[in-house]
C-alpha cells in the first residue's frame, strides 16, 4: 500500500517537473523564434507563403463554422429574448457574443486544431527525416527559415480569421433573425451599432485574437520541433499541440476577459 | 605529404548519456583525398560525421577542420565553416516541399546574391554532372531512392564544398545506383578538387572509390591503410568485416542470458528422466 502510494507520489512530482521543464523550453524557445525573427522581416515572402498555408487554407472551416455558430446564436437568442419582447436585440446578441468571445475563441480552436496540428506534423517530419539537420548543415538556420515564418504567419493570420468568423456570424444570426423569422432589418443593424463599442468590444476581440495567435503559434511549432523523430513522436507532438492549444485558449480567455472588464469597470 | 590535413581528429571521446561511443579516435584526412570510415552497425561512425561537422561536441579530444577547433567555435563562426562543407544525408533529407531545382538552387539563394539565370545555369549544370537534368522539374515524392541520393548529392556541391561529408551515401540503393552514386563521388571530388568522408558498411563499393579507409570498432580505430592493406589486414576484426564471415570476433548474438533458463528449460534439463 506505502509502495503504492509513493509511487503515485513519484509520478505525479515526475509529471510535475517535466510540467515545468516544457513550459520552461517553451518559454525560451518563444524567445529564440523571436530573436530569429530578421529573416522574416527582410524576407516577407516566406511568411506570407506560410500565412497562405495556415490562414488562407483555414478560411473554409471559418467561415462554414462561423456561419453556422451564428444562426444557432440567432435561433437560441430569438427564443429567449422574445419571452421579454426583446426579439430587434438579436442583433446585439448575436454581435456582442461573437466579437467578444465566441469569435477569438472558437477561431483559435478551430485554428489549432486545423493549422497548428498541420504546424506540429510538417515541423516533426522535417525533423524525422533530417530535413532540418540538412539544412542546418547548409549553414541556414532553421529557427530563422523554418520556425519564424510559420509563428508570423499564425499571429498574422489569427485576427484575421477571427474577424472572418465574427462577420460570417453575425451573417448567420442576420440570416435567421432577419430572413426567416421576420425580425425588423434596420432594427437589428441600428440596435448592433448602438450596443457594440469599437473600443471595449472589437478591439479587445482583437487583442484575444492576437494572444490566441501567438499562443497556439509557439505551442505548435514548439511541439514540431521538440517531438522525438520517429511516427510515434510525430503523432504525439500533434495530439500535445490540439490538446494544449485547447486548454492554453480558454485558460488565456478568462485572464484576458478579467482584465478587460476590470477595464470596462 | 607536407600539407597539412584538411581534418585532424585526435583523441577524441564521446557519449551518450553513460555509455562511451568513441573511446580515444584520431584520424587524419588529407586534403583532396577520399577517405572511408568503415566499422559495423553502432560502432560511431556517424557519431563521427556529426562531430566533424560540429552537430556535436566531443567530451574529450578535438576536431580540426581546416585550421579550426570546431567545438570551440560559435554559432556564426560555425556557420562560416559550413558554408564551406556539405553532407549528403542517409536519406537524401531532400526538402520535400520544393521540387528538385529548387532543392538544388536552395544553398545559392540563401548564401548567394546571383541573379536568377546565373542560379538556374548553376543548378542544372549540377543536374547534368548527377544526370537528373531532365527531373528538375519533379517533385522529391516522385524520385526512386537512388534517383533522390543523386538529387542530394548534386544540392551538396552546389556551392563547390571543400569537403563533403557523406552518411551511408550506398544504403538501400540497387546494384546499378549504387555503381552510379559511387563513380559520382569519385568523379566529383575530383572535378571540385575537394575532400571526401565516407561513412559507409558497404565493402565492395566503397572499396573502389577511396584512397583511404579507417576501420573503427568498440569505439576505437582498429585497422588503417590503403584499400589494398585492408584486404590483406589480418587484424580479426578487420578480417571478418571485410570478408563478411559470420564466425569470428564480432558475436552474432546479443549479451543475453542462458537460453535454456530463458525459455524455462534449465529446470527439467537438470531433472532425472524416469523410466
Amino acid at each position: 500500500m506505502l509502495d503504492r502510494v509513493k509511487l503515485t507520489l513519484g509520478r505525479l512530482g515526475h509529471n510535475f517537473i517535466d510540467g515545468v521543464w516544457r513550459v520552461g523550453a517553451m518559454t525560451r524557445f518563444f524567445v529564440q523564434v523571436i530573436a530569429a525573427s530578421g529573416t522574416s522581416a527582410r524576407r516577407f515572402r516566406l511568411v506570407m507563403r506560410e500565412v497562405y498555408f495556415t490562414g488562407v487554407l483555414s478560411l473554409i472551416i471559418i467561415v462554414v463554422s462561423g456561419l453556422f455558430v451564428g444562426m444557432v446564436l440567432g435561433l437560441q437568442g430569438f427564443q429567449t429574448l422574445q419571452r421579454y419582447g426583446a426579439q430587434e436585440s438579436i442583433g446585439v446578441l448575436v454581435a456582442l457574443s461573437l466579437v467578444r468571445e465566441l469569435g477569438p475563441v472558437v477561431a483559435a480552436l478551430l485554428f489549432a486544431s486545423r493549422a497548428g496540428s498541420a504546424i506540429t506534423a510538417e515541423i516533426g517530419l522535417m525533423k524525422a527525416t533530417e530535413q532540418l539537420t540538412a539544412m542546418d548543415m547548409m549553414a541556414v538556420s532553421p529557427m530563422s527559415r523554418v520556425i519564424a515564418p510559420r509563428f508570423w504567419a499564425g499571429v498574422i493570420s489569427m485576427p484575421v480569421l477571427a474577424a472572418i468568423f465574427s462577420a460570417m456570424g453575425i451573417f448567420g444570426g442576420y440570416l435567421v433573425g432577419v430572413v426567416l423569422i421576420g425580425v425588423d432589418n434596420g432594427a437589428f443593424w441600428s440596435q448592433m451599432q448602438a450596443a457594440v463599442d469599437f473600443r471595449y468590444d472589437v478591439l479587445n476581440g482583437v487583442v484575444k485574437s492576437f494572444v490566441f495567435g501567438i499562443a497556439v503559434t509557439v505551442i505548435a511549432t514548439f511541439e514540431g520541433f521538440d517531438a522525438p523523430p520517429t511516427a510515434e513522436g510525430v503523432s504525439g507532438a500533434t495530439t500535445r499541440t490540439v490538446v494544449s492549444s485547447a486548454l492554453t485558449i480558454l485558460a488565456l480567455d478568462l485572464v484576458l476577459t478579467a482584465f478587460m472588464l476590470r477595464g470596462d469597470a | 605529404m607536407s600539407e597539412a590535413p584538411l581534418v585532424e581528429i585526435d583523441a577524441v571521446q564521446f557519449g551518450y548519456g553513460r555509455s562511451l561511443v568513441l573511446k580515444g579516435i584520431s584520424m587524419r584526412i588529407p586534403r583532396g583525398k577520399i577517405v572511408a570510415i568503415m566499422g559495423g552497425s553502432g560502432c560511431g561512425k556517424t557519431t563521427l560525421l556529426r562531430l566533424v561537422s560540429g552537430q556535436l561536441k566531443p567530451t574529450a579530444g578535438s576536431v580540426r577542420l581546416a585550421g579550426e577547433t570546431v567545438h570551440e567555435l560559435d554559432r556564426e563562426g560555425l556557420y562560416r565553416l559550413r558554408r564551406r562543407m556539405s553532407m549528403l544525408f542517409q536519406f537524401g533529407a531532400l526538402f520535400t516541399d520544393l521540387s528538385v531545382y529548387d532543392n538544388v538552387a536552395f544553398p545559392l539563394r540563401e548564401h548567394t546574391d546571383l541573379s536568377e539565370a546565373m542560379v538556374r545555369d548553376l543548378v542544372l549544370l549540377k543536374l547534368e554532372a548527377v544526370g537528373l537534368r531532365g527531373a528538375h522539374n519533379l517533385m522529391p515524392s516522385e524520385l526512386s531512392g537512388g534517383m533522390a541520393r543523386r538529387v542530394a548529392l548534386a544540392r551538396a556541391v552546389v556551392m563547390d564544398p571543400m569537403l563533403v561529408l557523406y552518411d551511408e551515401p550506398f544504403a538501400g540503393l540497387d546494384p546499378i545506383s549504387m555503381s552510379v552514386v559511387g563513380s559520382l563521388i569519385r568523379r566529383l571530388n575530383h572535378a571540385l578538387g575537394a575532400t571526401s568522408i565516407l561513412v559507409t558498411h558497404d565493402v565492395v563499393e566503397s572499396m573502389q572509390i577511396v584512397d583511404y579507409l579507417y576501420f573503427v570498432a568498440d569505439g576505437r580505430v582498429v585497422g588503417e591503410g590503403t584499400p589494398d592493406e585492408i584486404r590483406a589486414s589480418a587484424t580479426p576484426v578487420v578480417h571478418q568485416f571485410v570478408h563478411g564471415e559470420t564466425d569470428g570476433p564480432v558475436p552474432f548474438h546479443y549479451p543475453a542470458p542462458d537460453y535454456a533458463a530463458d525459455v524455462g528449460l534449465a529446470d527439467a534439463a537438470k531433472e532425472p528422466v524416469h523410466a
